[in-house]
């Protein structure tokens, strides 16, 4: 009896000690399908790490945003590792909010992370986070519309011959619209499109000294250029179009062209969830002839909270997820179709990622062509193309688009969408003190 | 004749009250049946209402993809606990302002009220903060003690009006018959205020099932109840509407079912002695 009370009593003993050495990492991320394939696979994390456990947070994007904001702002410590966008990344590490990845290990390769990622991450030099998949934006087309119009798409087309193509393959008797863009309101809806698209029209958000720049002819002729185009060639009720519903259009077939994130591209090609799977072409986001194409730039990134005691795990946690083997343990699961892409160099030469992805080397392309420092085709005090990384921009994007998403609706004219977001961009410019 | 008319008001009021009741019941329908569509089918345009093909793969990647028992076991208790102790404070509190009000009642119950009225984004970071430093992030109790104080003001309140409405005199003669205070408020006015603190209790349980804000900002792995088990199926970039509808499903199953339990009991007790 004595013994027995003994042994049981060693035995959890060594249970519970056992469970004490085990460090539990949380880690909060988003909601897609790349992170989801990842969460799945964590057992080969684990395994090779035995001492450290994973607890999952995942949340759809804008409540995690939400959410992580919150308790790296007040230091909450909730989380050990946290999922986050290049638009975070530089105002958190400026804060000091975030630890620079100085140790991911000798074979983890830093240089062959994509250089438009990897300098939208590095802020003074050092990396403050590491990216699991970039995208970047481009025009996906039906290959059948096109050849039926006696059009051809060129790889890196203009704006004037994207109009002129949507105009022809547009039959609205037939449901068939020749383009379908983003026209919900919000500062990761339609001003991502729309911003770095006023890019390619030679526009900026702010001149050198932070003023606002509606008021300058570049934003009249790009936000009149897309409300005639969506207004001639665009769905009904296109102003209230994210991506989602321009995915659905697309997928069953009415939509002639569609400009929007790369990832769309494996899910416009699947043929399980699209109709129009064997008849997708792919082309560079357009330009207007002023050097810069409407392209932006991406990336779902691991980042580490400073202040964080749990630090040694977490670096291994990245540099398993975000190093070159995870790819090659994507590919040996579940198809070199499914890998992360946007991150890596390596990803690109490799014949196998090139023969399953027939969308790679656009991708590569748009994502080579964005670059986040110089956005704008006139000098801009700011870093991002799709957004401008600073803190006040997700209120300030989001109140503009409700401008132009109206503008595109027809409650307000183009001159006076621009009139008010010029004006309410300059009030909160002036009250965050960015004009003195 | 004055039956036919009766019958023909039957019918129109019969036909109304379903029409509405279907029209309030379809959002409900509508997920429910997503969640058997495949992704595609979600999301197709023109949508079939019953005539897919039927599938549980939905509820099957959910179920791998979540631990739902847990996201439930901490709504229960999240959403149970908070009401039963906000029974609890409230009780006492509504008698007090019914049975024995003093000049100030009526200001204290509009400033109670009036707790209700700041969206709860301007007092996140504080609570946070205070969260933080107790220790309190990411457990039940935190959010069992934020649940109680957000739906006490609603609680008292409708306790109050309840109460309102049971005689004093009742209590009055309780009193003379030597019955103490507590045993006033446990033998005398609780039994005669049931539905009224059944009904209280049922619907608070739904607000603070259904309660997002405060449930998902001061939770994380541990404590997330099932509306973070809903908020992780949703996405601006993919397709998710069929998952998120068997999500869903999975998380108002629970509270639905209470409810049309409960509504046979709430019915019968808001009705008892109406017709005396």
């Amino acid at each position: 009896m004595n013994l027995r009370t003994f042994l049981l009593g060693t035995c959890s003993a060594v249970a519970l000690s056992g469970l004490a050495q085990a460090e539990t990492l949380t880690i909060a991320t988003v909601n897609n399908g790349d992170m989801i394939r990842m969460q799945k696979l964590t057992e080969d994390f684990t395994s090779k790490n035995p001492d450290i456990q994973l607890e999952w947070v995942t949340l759809e994007e804008n409540v995690l945003r939400q959410r992580v904001t919150t308790d790296i702002a007040t230091k909450g410590g909730q989380y050990d590792i946290m999922t986050i966008g290049t638009y975070e990344v530089p105002i958190w590490a400026k804060q000091g909010w975030l630890l620079p990845l100085d140790n991911l290990g000798a074979d983890y390769d830093v240089d062959d992370l994509l250089p438009a990622i990897r300098s939208g991450l590095t802020i003074d030099g050092k990396l403050y986070a590491a990216p699991f998949y970039g995208e970047s934006s481009m025009v996906m087309y039906r290959k059948d519309l096109f050849e039926k119009a006696g059009l051809t798409m060129p790889d890196a087309p203009t704006w004037d011959f994207i109009a002129d193509a949507a105009r022809k393959i547009t039959d609205k008797n037939n449901e068939l619209y020749g383009i379908c863009l983003r026209g919900k309101a919000g500062w990761g809806e339609n001003m991502a499109f729309l911003t770095a698209t006023a890019n390619a029209f030679g526009a900026r958000w702010f001149d050198e000294n932070w003023k606002p720049q509606f008021d300058q002819p570049e934003w009249k002729n790009a936000l009149d250029f897309y409300v005639k185009l969506m207004n001639d060639a665009g769905p009904p009720g296109a102003s209230s179009n994210g991506f989602n519903e321009n995915l659905s259009l697309f997928q069953t077939g009415k939509c002639g062209m569609w400009i929007d994130a790369t990832v769309a591209a494996s899910f416009v090609t699947n043929p399980k969830e699209s109709t129009v799977a064997d008849k997708v072409g792919f082309a560079l986001a357009p330009d207007t002839g002023l050097g810069k194409r409407g392209n932006w730039l991406w990336a779902w990134n691991l980042a580490i909270p400073a202040g964080s005691q749990k630090v040694a795990s977490a670096e291994k946690f990245i540099a398993w997820a975000t190093g070159k083997d995870y790819l090659k343990l994507v590919a040996d699961k579940e198809g070199w179709a499914n890998v992360p892409p946007g991150t890596r160099t390596s990803l690109y030469a490799n014949p196998e990622y090139q023969k399953a992805a027939p969308f790679a080397k656009m991708t590569l392309d748009s994502i080579n062509a964005a670059d986040p420092k110089n956005p704008a085709v006139k000098p801009v005090p700011y870093v991002g193309v799709q957004f401008v990384a600073i803190p006040e921009f997700q209120g300030l994007g989001t109140a503009v688009g409700q401008q132009f998403s109206a503008a595109l609706a027809g409650q307000m004219s183009v001159d006076d969408a621009l009139a008010s977001a010029q004006k309410l961009t300059e009030r909160e410019m002036t009250k965050a003190g960015y004009i003195k | 004749m004055a039956r036919n008319v009766s019958t023909q008001r039957k019918i129109v009021v019969t036909v109304v009250a379903w029409t509405i009741g279907i029209l309030i019941f379809f959002p409900i329908l509508w997920t429910f049946l997503t969640s058997f569509k495949t992704e595609a089918e979600a999301i197709a345009s023109p949508p079939s209402l019953f005539f897919f093909d039927w599938t549980t793969e939905n509820y099957h990647e959910v179920q791998s993809r979540s631990n739902y028992f847990l996201h439930f076991m901490n709504s229960v208790v999240v959403s149970f606990g908070s009401t039963l102790i906000g029974l609890i404070i409230a009780i006492p509190s509504a008698w007090a302002m019914a049975f024995s009000p003093t000049k100030r009642t009526k200001d204290v119950l509009m400033w109670m009220l009036s707790t209700k009225m700041m969206p709860s984004v301007g007092v996140l970071v504080p609570m946070y903060l205070m969260f933080r430093n107790t220790g309190l992030l990411d457990t039940r109790t935190g959010l069992v003690i934020v649940l109680t104080l957000i739906n006490l003001p609603i609680i008292i309140w409708m306790l109050y009006t309840y109460f309102k409405e049971i005689p004093g005199e009742i209590l009055e003669a309780a009193r003379m018959d030597g019955a103490s205070l507590s045993k006033e408020i446990i033998y005398v006015l609780t039994p005669m205020a049931i539905p009224g603190i059944a009904s209280t209790l049922l619907l608070n349980i739904i607000l603070a099932w259904n309660e997002a804000f405060w449930t998902l900002n001061l939770s994380a792995a541990k404590a997330a109840p099932l509306t973070a088990f809903i908020a992780s199926y949703s996405s601006p970039e993919g397709l998710f509407y069929a998952k998120l509808s068997a999500a869903s499903t999975m998380a108002i199953a629970p509270i639905l079912i209470l409810g049309w339990f409960s509504q046979k009991q709430l019915v019968r007790g808001l009705t008892f002695g109406a017709v005396k």
